[in-house]
């Protein structure tokens, strides 16, 4: 690589020639403004939902259903209120599902399967399932809750779109924690005595646990973030519902929806929508940071 | 005696009545179960997908299907080349951008930065990925766009005798801002699967290369960089994996013109683009077409992901980071997570 030969290098150590000393000034100015580089976009996506988002937060933002009269520009628009409890709701059900199955399949691979042929073609295709493109899942779900019965969007299909989508990850983190989890004390439990689901449940789950929080509240934010999968899964509607069997709005919906008006107190909605979900979003990061620093295994 | 006969974790019990082993038993055996049902459902779902998409394909035959230059719903043409290309180059664009920005980061937090920062540095560079991406199509559209429509009009004025980049008029959602976005949204995963692999070169390598007189940089490129290659090769390739896939942000800041891009500051098209848009409303053979074009954008994240995988594994093999073979990249796998993979 270099075209100087190492012994001549080591001669120099109290004389760095001037052009090696400008290249390595050189480089590494370049990698430190990339480095700033990469900070610039969140500096200004934060003070941009920051600015726009509180403008648009009002009194009745968050307890006011969206009206559907956006076309004309002094008419009440509405607020946020159903698109918040239909996220909660859908996501809260998402995470129902998908953690018991995720952690489940996750111990099966790390306390049974290990490094069996079986076990390797598991981790195979949840590793696909991982790259599955959001919008996909969506389809999925289309083609067999909705064409496959002949029946409409509801909340519980975008629930099902979120859980797989969720489910990879919490079987990946789930895993990598379960790993940590000391030999030493899956084997003196079973020294003891105890039968393997008890040192399961007892031992190694409870060790654990701190530690899939963290992965668990990720795979939760990044379900709350998705769009394409509710898209035609669970609608668009207005109106507030606790019924997961109807038509359900969400955040990230509603903010594209809104995207795509030529009314700016529209598209002012959209900003206010989306510092809610940002902060959502942060929160869930936040305390899944916090648990991790507390976890002795992470 | 029976017990003795009892393979692998149920051994070693051997007082144990039938009756108390069924817990055991069940646990296992209900566990196999889910995890096969992973299988069948990732299968169930590819098949059923392939099914919905066939009426699409008989009637333009696959390669019409992926190859031809006419996506008309209107007129019943289902041609998804420029909806692949779209995908294509916004995504090619999100990595000629991206990866070297993650790649620097990356070098300064592991290299360069003082020690106190390195954490700060990562977790900001990872708060990127908790950003949703209909938050980026927003803030792409109303503030990026409009904002470097003037920079891009230059450059597309200056450059016009090069086909495809310059010339034209600049229209604010077009590929290169779908392309310019998507970099910044793969800048986490980029970047944090690069410093993993950068903090596995051994000290030992570094010091010498800094022992033998090496400058900063010297060792960087002698000692970092060479030994972290198919590490960061991977990392790209998830990176461009999710680029490949990702919709909404995409749909948003690419316009909807399905037509071959004459232009890089021009509207275009892409895979999941067109799905997004387009399904609500569609029927017959285009929704049978929009289904294909999921398939297609399966296939190739699938394929793009593999290779990623396999990039990185071997990565981690080779500098003995994975301790059971077939876990991927084991030490970065939280930290995939927490960069949203």
């Amino acid at each position: 690589m270099s075209a100087r030969s190492p012994t001549v290098d080591l001669g120099a150590r109290f004389g760095v020639s001037p052009a090696r000393r400008r290249r390595d000034r050189i480089a590494r100015a370049t990698i430190l403004a990339a480095a700033i580089l990469a900070l610039i976009p969140l500096v200004l996506i934060i003070y941009y939902l920051l600015k726009k988002g509180l403008g648009a937060w009002s009194s009745d933002f968050f307890t006011t259903d969206p009206t559907g009269n956006t076309f004309f520009k002094n008419s009440n628009i509405g607020g946020i209120k159903s698109a918040i409890l239909g996220t909660i709701e859908m996501v809260a059900l998402a995470s129902a599902i998908a953690i018991p199955l995720g952690v489940g399949v996750a111990v099966w691979l790390v306390e049974y399967g290990k490094a069996s042929w079986f076990a390797k073609v598991v981790r195979f295709f949840v590793d696909v399932l991982t790259g599955v493109p959001s919008i996909v899942f969506g389809l999925f779900i289309y083609i067999v809750l909705i064409i496959g019965t002949g029946s409409t969007f509801a909340g519980y299909k975008g629930s099902l779109a979120l859980s797989l989508l969720m489910l990879p990850v919490v079987i990946r983190s789930a895993e990598v924690i379960l790993m940590l989890v000391p030999g030493g004390l899956r084997e003196s439990a079973l020294a003891l005595g105890a039968p393997r689901w008890k040192v399961i449940f007892r031992i190694v789950l409870p060790t654990a646990l701190p530690g899939m929080v963290t992965g668990v509240l990720l795979a939760v934010a990044r379900a709350a973030g998705e769009t394409a999968p509710l898209l035609f899964t669970a609608g668009s509607p207005k109106q507030t519902t606790s019924d997961l069997g109807a038509f359900m709005n969400s955040l990230p919906v509603q903010i594209y929806n809104d995207v795509n008006s030529s009314t700016t107190s529209v598209v002012n909605r959209a900003w206010g929508a989306a510092l809610a979900l940002v902060t959502l979003i942060l929160i869930l990061n936040l305390i899944a940071r916090l648990i991790s620093r507390r976890s002795r295994l992470a | 005696m029976e017990a003795a006969s009892v393979p692998g974790g149920d051994r070693a019990l051997p007082a144990r009545s039938p009756l108390a082993r069924l817990p055991d038993r069940a646990l296992r055996y209900g566990l196999t179960v889910l995890a096969a049902l992973i299988l069948a459902l990732i299968v169930f779902f590819f098949v059923r997908l392939v099914g919905e998409a066939r009426p699409a394909f008989s009637k333009e035959g696959v390669l019409g299907f992926a190859f031809a230059n006419n996506w008309n719903p209107g007129a019943e043409h289902f041609g998804a080349l420029p909806l692949v290309l779209g995908t294509l180059i916004t995504s090619a664009l999100a990595l000629l951008i991206g990866v070297p920005v993650a790649v620097a980061t990356a070098l300064y937090a592991t290299e360069l930065c003082p020690r106190r920062l390195r954490a700060p540095l990562s977790i900001l560079v990872e708060l990127l990925a908790a950003v949703p991406s209909v938050v980026y199509g927003l803030w792409g559209i109303f503030f990026l766009a409009p904002k470097l429509q003037p920079a891009e009009q230059w450059v597309a004025d200056r450059l016009s005798f090069i086909p495809f980049i310059g010339g034209g008029t600049v229209t604010i959602p077009n590929y290169f801002i779908a392309g310019l976005v998507l970099a910044i949204m793969i800048l986490p995963i980029v970047s944090a699967i690069s410093r993993e692999v950068m903090a596995t070169v051994p000290a030992d390598q570094k010091e010498a290369a800094l022992g033998l007189g090496a400058t900063r940089w010297e060792m960087i490129r002698i000692a970092v960089l060479p030994y972290c290659r198919s590490g960061i090769v991977g990392g790209a390739m998830l990176g461009l994996g999710r680029a490949i896939g990702e919709t909404i942000a995409v749909t948003i800041l690419i316009g909807d013109a399905p037509k071959l891009g004459h232009q890089l500051f021009g509207q275009g098209y892409s895979l999941a683009a067109v799905v997004a848009n387009e399904f609500g409303e569609a029927q017959g053979t285009h929704r049978s077409a929009l289904f294909a074009a999921g398939l297609v954008l399966f296939v190739l994240t699938l394929l793009v992901n593999g290779l990623a995988r396999a990039l990185v594994l071997r990565a981690a093999r080779r500098t003995g980071q994975s301790a059971a073979p077939g876990m991927g990249a084991d030490g970065s796998a939280i930290a995939e997570v927490a960069a949203g993979a």
